[in-house]
């Protein structure tokens, strides 16, 4: 597709043979990396593999062991994040660091205010922030407040914030982790002219199907060395898979559960002001995994916070086995037999500096009572280990820190703190986020497992494959209201798409 | 253990040898410190660690204990309270003022008879708790920051302690001329080590502190406290009842300054509108230097009982160095300073 690339002799950036370790783990092994201009480069690997890093060590916020570092041939050295960028190298992070409480072009021209006479120019700030939106598309107001743009608004203006360093290697951590389909085109109509001025992107992501519309080439890692590099027409889905996991995986979802009994919740006219969820109706049947599809702000997550009384109701009703029930707190819906699963894992799900054991009994420590008051520790050692078991957590010990695990094992380890509270419902908020694929398959494979059992799953997923590989039924969301219900058997992508769309 | 430390270590290269000491040393700093300032206060006076001065040492960080436990809770919820010092004010003037013994003559409360010694303990822990219950409370409900709800009540609390010391003819002096019951019960020595005697309250104190360990480790309202100070979000979504929590927890705190309070009272013996002024901060340093990280969520029961035995040894010790009362404040300052940066060095090094 682009042939001046093949053609340039020297690669834009060339890192070679980086290593890197840490106290006990060799993070690099002899790591090259090779990106050329005009080029969307995607950088891949099982959580662990190395790939942050390895762009760490690119951004300056590592220094490496060995290893050399080439930008247009010459050979660099960054100590911190500010000369990388200072030499036109930007990443923009997963998690997006930015001053919420100012505007959007304070949060650009952070530590680089353009100054005239000393002093700070406002309108010189805004006209050069317009420059660069309208060099990209975008459609953002400079003075806006951060905290009122969305999760997709945010990163674009991460992206502008690397084009006004006139970066000519940006990094893209996971750029649509938490996009809907609309925007993720967006963001590919922004990395498609980025491409065009002739920059380099690397282009870290876990969706498959992502990778191999956008990049042109992918080089994939394991174990902290790059496995290979190649163009991605080349590359076939199942061939990068095996490269990652290092091993041929079969099937990308378990079987689904076939025993399916009787309705277990019934849920009438959800509604609540503040999160504009209108009439909302929708049921759950014992040993059934119900899929919740929508864009970003349909009301998705919204709906499942609702039902465990995370959120102030305005009208309906729900119905436990045909009794009603109120889930007015989470207290409350615990006692009722709901269990829920956060979307945003490190904010509302793990109790980072606590161990494992914490974090598993947390939410049922009044099963390890000895004595009446006291928590007994065997007993909540004993359900630790016994979860950490059940689950194949990875980790060291029960008492290391949750936030030194994967992704996947921190994932499991709150999955474990829910089973522990037996519950009957459970409500799964993208539960595979930012999750490996190999561990991917290892929560799906225990919720079909927990359906077996008789449990009834309600899950919320951005990425349409993961609804129509695991669920049974699937309800999709627009504007607050659920608009329509489809059989991932006979459905397709657009009749989804469509119904996701209707009150947009 | 040690064997494997060791096989550990000599398994290690140089670089990696030298991290794990320098990690180790630390880690440890906190110990090291203390060691180094005992040996150097003894060298310069040697009666620095008779058993008189070392007795006196653990009484006076005995008495200043059940605050610092009481904040570190509130520490522990990523908060703080300030309230601690006037709430110990008042505690100790109302204490006071209800065991005045009957035949003194500037009695505060004249026809009042002398009650137990124990009612009146009850009464003054259950006006520290109530000051507790409201910190918590307007915490919890409104969702404010801690410091500003306690910069609002340590105002309120020493606004009515001023008016409590202008009841009857008391005209805002001190209180003093407390009843013999109650002197002997606080301050009075059922054991004495080699002929100073220990006063009874580090006893009280002690078990207390066992008490509290309990509390903290072996019960669900100890792991939720934890867990809210870690991330309040998540504790909510686990299911934690966190306002109920919060509320707890500054209410425990009310109720231990109460007790240091009540043990002031009796061991100052002479109250006024000054007692426990800047308890609080002296409580909060103690906590900050044992190891109850402001970000919340971490902190031991033994951090604090460190923090409040170094803090006291460094104020002791300067006393005993013959330092002047000025310069006294300017030393403070900086080993906190310097205490709290070596701490805080224990989680940077590992980012």
């Amino acid at each position: 597709m682009e042939n001046i690339s093949v053609k340039e002799q020297t690669p834009l950036l060339e890192m070679r043979d980086i290593e890197k370790s840490f106290p006990g783990v060799r993070a690099l092994d002899r790591v090259t990396l090779v990106v050329k201009s005009h080029t969307v480069h995607a950088l891949m690997g099982e959580n662990g593999a190395g790939k942050s890093t390895l762009m760490k060590c690119l951004f300056g916020m590592y220094q490496r062991d060995a290893g050399k570092i080439f930008l247009e041939g010459e050979e660099v050295f960054f100590r911190s994040p500010r000369e990388a960028l200072e030499k036109g190298v930007a990443m923009v992070h997963q998690e997006l660091n930015q001053a919420l409480a100012r505007n959007v072009m304070d949060n650009i021209w952070l530590g680089r205010y353009p100054t005239r006479f000393g002093i700070t120019s406002e309108r010189e700030m805004e006209r050069k922030t317009r420059e660069i939106f309208a060099e990209l598309g975008l459609v953002i107001d400079p003075r806006r407040k951060m905290s009122q743009l969305s999760v997709a608004q945010r990163q674009m203006v991460e992206i502008a914030k690397a084009v006004s360093y006139h970066a000519k290697v940006i990094v893209l951590d996971e750029p649509t982790s938490s996009l809907a389909d609309e925007e993720v085109a967006h963001l590919f109509r922004i990395v498609n002219t980025l491409r065009e001025r002739g920059c380099g992107i690397i282009y870290i992501s876990h969706k498959m199907e992502e990778i191999l519309k956008i990049c042109d080439e992918i080089t994939v890692m394991r174990d902290g060395k790059n496995v290979e590099t190649a163009p991605a027409a080349q590359m076939s889905l199942e061939r990068i898979i095996s490269l990652m996991v290092g091993r041929e995986l079969g099937d990308r979802y378990p079987p689904k559960n076939t025993k399916i009994g009787d309705t277990v919740l019934e849920i009438r006219d959800i509604s609540s002001r503040y999160s504009h969820l209108s009439a909302a109706s929708l049921s759950l049947r014992e040993g059934e995994i119900v899929g919740l599809a929508g864009l970003a702000g349909a009301g998705r997550s919204e709906l499942l916070e609702n039902l465990f009384g995370l959120a102030a109701r305005s009208g309906g009703k729900l119905y436990l086995h045909g009794k009603e029930i109120r889930n007015h707190s989470p207290q409350n819906a615990i006692k009722n037999g709901f269990a829920l699963l956060t979307e945003e894992r490190r904010a509302t799900g793990i109790f980072g500096i606590l161990d494992i054991t914490d974090n598993t009994t947390v939410s049922s420590l009044s099963n390890y009572r000895s004595g009446g008051f006291f928590l007994s520790e065997r007993k909540r050692r004993r359900a630790t280990d016994d979860m950490i078991g059940k689950l194949s957590v990875k980790t060291a010990s029960r008492r290391t820190q949750i936030r030194t695990l994967s992704g996947g094992n921190q994932q499991k380890v709150i999955l474990g703190r829910w089973l522990l509270t037996g519950p009957e419902i459970l409500l799964l908020d993208e539960p595979t986020r930012g999750i490996d694929v190999g561990a991917k398959y290892e929560i799906y494979q225990l919720m079909q497992k927990l359906a077996e059992s008789g449990k009834a799953i309600l899950m919320v997923s951005s990425e349409l494959p993961e609804l129509l590989g695991v669920c049974h039924r699937i309800y999709v969301m627009s504007g607050g209201e659920i608009t329509g219900e489809v059989d991932p058997a006979t459905t397709t992508q657009e009749e989804i798409m469509h119904l996701a769309t209707k009150n947009v | 253990m040690k064997i494997k430390a060791i096989e550990k270590i000599k398994g290690m290269e140089k670089g990696a040898r030298r991290t794990y000491f320098a990690e180790l040393l630390i880690n440890n700093s906190l110990y090291i410190f203390l060691l180094a300032a005992i040996v150097f206060i003894q060298c310069l006076n040697p009666r620095f660690l008779s058993l008189p001065s070392i007795i006196n040492i653990i009484s006076l960080s005995a008495a200043n204990l059940p605050m610092a436990l009481g904040v570190a809770g509130a520490i522990i919820l990523a908060g703080t309270d300030l309230s601690g010092g006037r709430v110990v004010g008042l505690v100790a003037c109302v204490a006071a003022a209800l065991l005045q013994s009957s035949g003194y003559a500037a009695k505060m409360f004249p026809n009042l008879d002398t009650l137990p010694v124990f009612a009146v303990f009850l009464i003054v822990i259950a006006l520290g708790a109530l000051v507790g219950f409201v910190n918590g409370y307007c915490t919890a409900t409104f969702h404010l920051h801690p410091f500003i709800v306690t910069l609002s009540t340590q105002l309120i609390v020493y606004g009515g302690l001023l008016l409590f010391l202008m009841i009857g003819n008391n005209n805002g002096q001190s209180i003093s001329g407390l009843d013999n019951g109650y002197i002997s019960f606080i301050k009075g020595s059922v054991f004495s080590l080699g002929g100073t005697p220990i006063p009874n309250y580090v006893w009280y104190v002690i078990a207390l502190t066992a008490i509290l360990w309990v509390v903290w480790n072996k019960t669900a309202f100890g792991k939720n406290m934890f867990a809210i100070g870690s991330n309040a979000e998540a504790a909510t979504v686990s299911g934690v009842n966190v306002k109920w929590i919060t509320v707890a927890v500054f209410v425990l705190a009310g109720a231990l300054y109460g007790v240091t309070g009540f043990i002031e009272a009796a061991r100052i013996g002479s109250n006024s509108a000054a007692t426990g002024l800047n308890y609080e901060l002296d409580a909060i340093a103690a906590c900050v230097i044992g190891g109850v990280s402001f970000v919340g969520g971490t902190g031991k029961i033994g951090g604090v009982v460190l923090g409040v035995l170094l803090l006291r040894l460094i104020f002791v010790g300067l006393n005993f160095l013959g330092v002047d009362a000025n310069m006294q404040y300017i030393i403070k300052g900086l080993i906190i300073l310097i205490a709290c940066a070596i701490d805080m060095r224990k989680y940077l090094v590992r980012k």
